[in-house]
């Protein structure tokens, strides 16, 4: 495949602060995500969708865009990456525990459909692969605002791109197939992530396409790039080069990170029906978090005083996030049943 | 309705049509953040004209020929109504609608309140429907009852040209989703008068076509147009005084003056050409059961089409299914004996 990133062009201009910040996003997360393992688990939230093993990439990514400006369409597994656009703890422990407050959907949809229009995040279903198009549809937009004169090209305080990930599973729906059609017809600003982490629940890679899914790229008129997703500073130059290419008027990419979801699918699925320790266990030595953090110690960008500060941290953030949480009120039932029209006309 | 001998303002006649272009351009020219997209919308105009001259004088940038993919043209939509743009999407039949249904339904009738109040969708779906064309099972088809299921969509369908071009001005105005439904076989058939200049027809209120005291006609689209032309029939005929309300906006529905027009007449008929089972003259006639039960002077009646998969090619078949000005007079007269 044709990749137009040189290695590291881009990564490597990353100061030791932005390192350590993604860092410190991708810990904030796992541990987010063991915490609500946990909490399922004793029976306190009904319903919890992971992201470990895809901290890496998801932090590579939102670091390479214009974070909160940008729009994004992450998918239900973009913990990682949400947390790095600004979710906090509380935020999402509001949406475990299904409380008021709860800023992506006031308590009506379910974990980790994320929303923010304050950060460019938008409102997913849990509908694979539907915003997809949708986020076409937001690039088209842009583009359209350049060509009428509504936005200048080089305004870097509005939104310049649009983002959508979805998993390998998504790639088989017509929606994914249509936006990167359109992608392509139109050369948006678009970009689109595929998380390949193997399975879509149970269904592995082999049975989901007969190629790898980057070569589809050629076909919409898109640049395509496999990237290592457990590799942070290749996914980071993988998504910079793909935003540097949508700022600039070049177009779509479609990056196919390769990774691996380390545990089931959701709180409700068991993996161990579909596959096995060993293969688990395999991944589990190319964890994106445990490689980033060795990478750091390396260069001398962390130290592990400040690794076990970092985790004491979060901790502490976590656990005050949930008591905040469990003593956070319900919704107020009238909520529920209002707010389904906007009022106002513009 | 105004005429032009009345009142100082300048009207034209202009067939359903004109009327809907009039209201594009007239919305394309007053604000730039509204666009088409849609099949065939660009340089042909679209395969009924809709959009005829809309790209001569807008351009493609405006005008924008979609690829043939109805679930791109609604997500395109919700995702430009994100951005800020206030887009039309076209639907070239209503029949190709199914594919963009869960776009439609699942997405942008939700994404409002999904979100919590943070992305309303301002955006038109417009998607010529009906039958009596000859267009047989899949260029033929009524699919407005599954849209007005949904709650966060509203769903209009104007049966005159001068509601068309206010309709369709209020739908491009609002700032939720709105399916546009457009009686095709009305097109060219129903002319009427059109006042110059911008004026808006508010999407809720239903509109009483006809007035009359001794029965309740309840239809939309072709059909209020029949129902129309069958109330002058059995008035002419029979003496009988037949009230016409015209729907208009399915979703959300008039029931006041749907429910003060059964109090007047106590009598009712509701037209709709869609299959009759579990059509929108099954809840408009449950409305009237459940909120007018005292004002009911006779049974509920419903004229639609037969419950087969759609309207067949044949000229003779299409007639047997399609409702019509004497089928639906002789319904009227049916009531009325009872």
């Amino acid at each position: 495949m044709d990749s137009p990133v040189t290695q590291a062009q881009y990564a490597t201009q990353l100061s030791d602060d932005t390192l350590r910040d993604m860092y410190r996003a991708m810990l904030l997360s796992r541990r987010l995500d063991e915490r609500c393992w946990a909490l399922h688990r004793q029976g306190k939230i009904a319903f919890h969708v992971s992201a470990i093993g895809h901290e890496g990439l998801q932090v590579a990514a939102a670091f390479a865009l214009n974070r909160g400006i940008d729009f994004t369409y992450p998918y239900y597994r973009d913990l990682a990456f949400c947390i790095a656009l600004g979710l906090t703890p509380l935020d999402f422990m509001l949406s475990v525990f299904g409380k008021a407050g709860e800023p992506s959907s006031g308590g009506r949809q379910m974990p980790s459909h994320w929303s923010s229009r304050e950060k460019h995040i938008v409102s997913q279903s849990s509908v694979v692969a539907v915003q997809v198009p949708q986020a076409a549809g937001t690039a088209f937009a842009i583009n359209y605002k350049r060509k009428v004169g509504l936005l200048a090209a080089d305004d870097t305080t509005q939104p310049r791109l649009a983002y959508a990930s979805v998993g390998e599973g998504g790639t088989s729906q017509g929606e994914w197939h249509e936006a990167m059609n359109w992608a392509g017809i139109h050369k948006l600003p678009f970009i689109c992530m595929v998380e390949n982490n193997q399975y879509a629940i149970s269904v592995p890679f082999d049975k989901q396409s007969a190629v790898p899914l980057v070569e589809r790229a050629h076909g919409y008129g898109v640049i395509g790039v496999q990237v290592d997703g457990n590799d942070v500073f290749a996914t980071y130059d993988a998504v910079r080069a793909a935003a540097e290419r949508a700022y600039t008027g070049e177009g779509a990419t479609l990056i196919e990170a390769i990774t691996y979801r380390l545990v089931p699918h959701s709180s409700d699925d068991d993996d161990r029906s579909y596959r096995t320790r060993e293969e688990v266990q395999e991944w589990k030595q190319k964890d994106p978090l445990l490689r980033f953090q060795a990478e750091l110690l390396n260069q001398g960008v962390l130290t592990q005083a400040r690794i076990d500060a970092f985790e004491e941290a979060i901790q502490a953030s976590i656990t005050e996030a949930q008591q905040q949480a469990e003593a956070a009120p319900d919704p107020d039932i009238a909520s529920g049943l209002s707010g389904v029209y906007a009022e106002e006309t513009i | 309705m105004t005429t032009a001998t009345e009142t100082n303002t300048a009207v034209r006649t202009m067939t359903l049509i004109q009327a809907l272009t009039e209201a594009m351009d007239e919305e394309l020219a007053r604000d730039e953040r509204i666009f088409i997209t849609g099949e065939d919308v660009g340089p042909r105009g679209g395969v009924f004209r809709a959009t005829m001259g809309l790209y001569e004088k807008y351009g493609p940038e405006r005008i924008v020929d979609s690829p043939l993919g109805e679930i791109s043209i609604a997500a395109v939509g919700i995702g430009a109504a994100v951005a800020g743009l206030r887009p039309i999407c076209e639907m070239q039949f209503a029949d190709f609608i199914h594919p963009a249904f869960n776009q439609i339904v699942s997405e942008a009738a939700k994404m409002y309140y999904r979100s919590n109040g943070h992305w309303p969708l301002p955006m038109v779906i417009r998607a010529p429907y009906g039958g009596g064309i000859g267009g047989g099972l899949y260029h033929s088809q009524s699919v407005e009852a599954f849209f007005a299921h949904v709650p966060g969509l509203k769903v209009v369908i104007p049966s005159t040209p001068y509601d068309a071009k206010g309709l369709l001005k209020s739908a491009i105005r609002d700032n939720n989703p709105v399916m546009f439904f457009e009686p095709k076989k009305g097109y060219r058939a129903i002319k009427g008068e059109v006042p110059d200049g911008d004026y808006t027809v508010p999407i809720g209120p239903a509109r009483i076509a006809r007035e009359g005291t001794d029965l309740s006609v309840y239809a939309y689209g072709m059909m209020a147009h029949y129902s129309t032309i069958a109330a002058q029939m059995v008035a002419r005929n029979h003496d009988i005084d037949v009230e016409v309300v015209d729907i208009r906006t399915l979703l959300p529905l008039d029931k006041e003056t749907l429910l003060k027009s059964f109090k007047k007449t106590g009598k009712a008929l509701i037209v709709y050409e869609d299959n009759l089972t579990m059509g929108f003259g099954a809840e408009v006639a449950a409305i009237l059961a459940d909120e007018g039960f005292e004002y009911m002077d006779g049974p509920i009646k419903r004229l639609a089409g037969p419950d087969v998969p759609a309207v067949p090619y044949s000229h003779a078949l299409q007639e047997a299914f399609m409702p019509n000005p004497e089928k639906i007079a002789a319904a009227i007269r049916d009531i009325i004996a009872y």
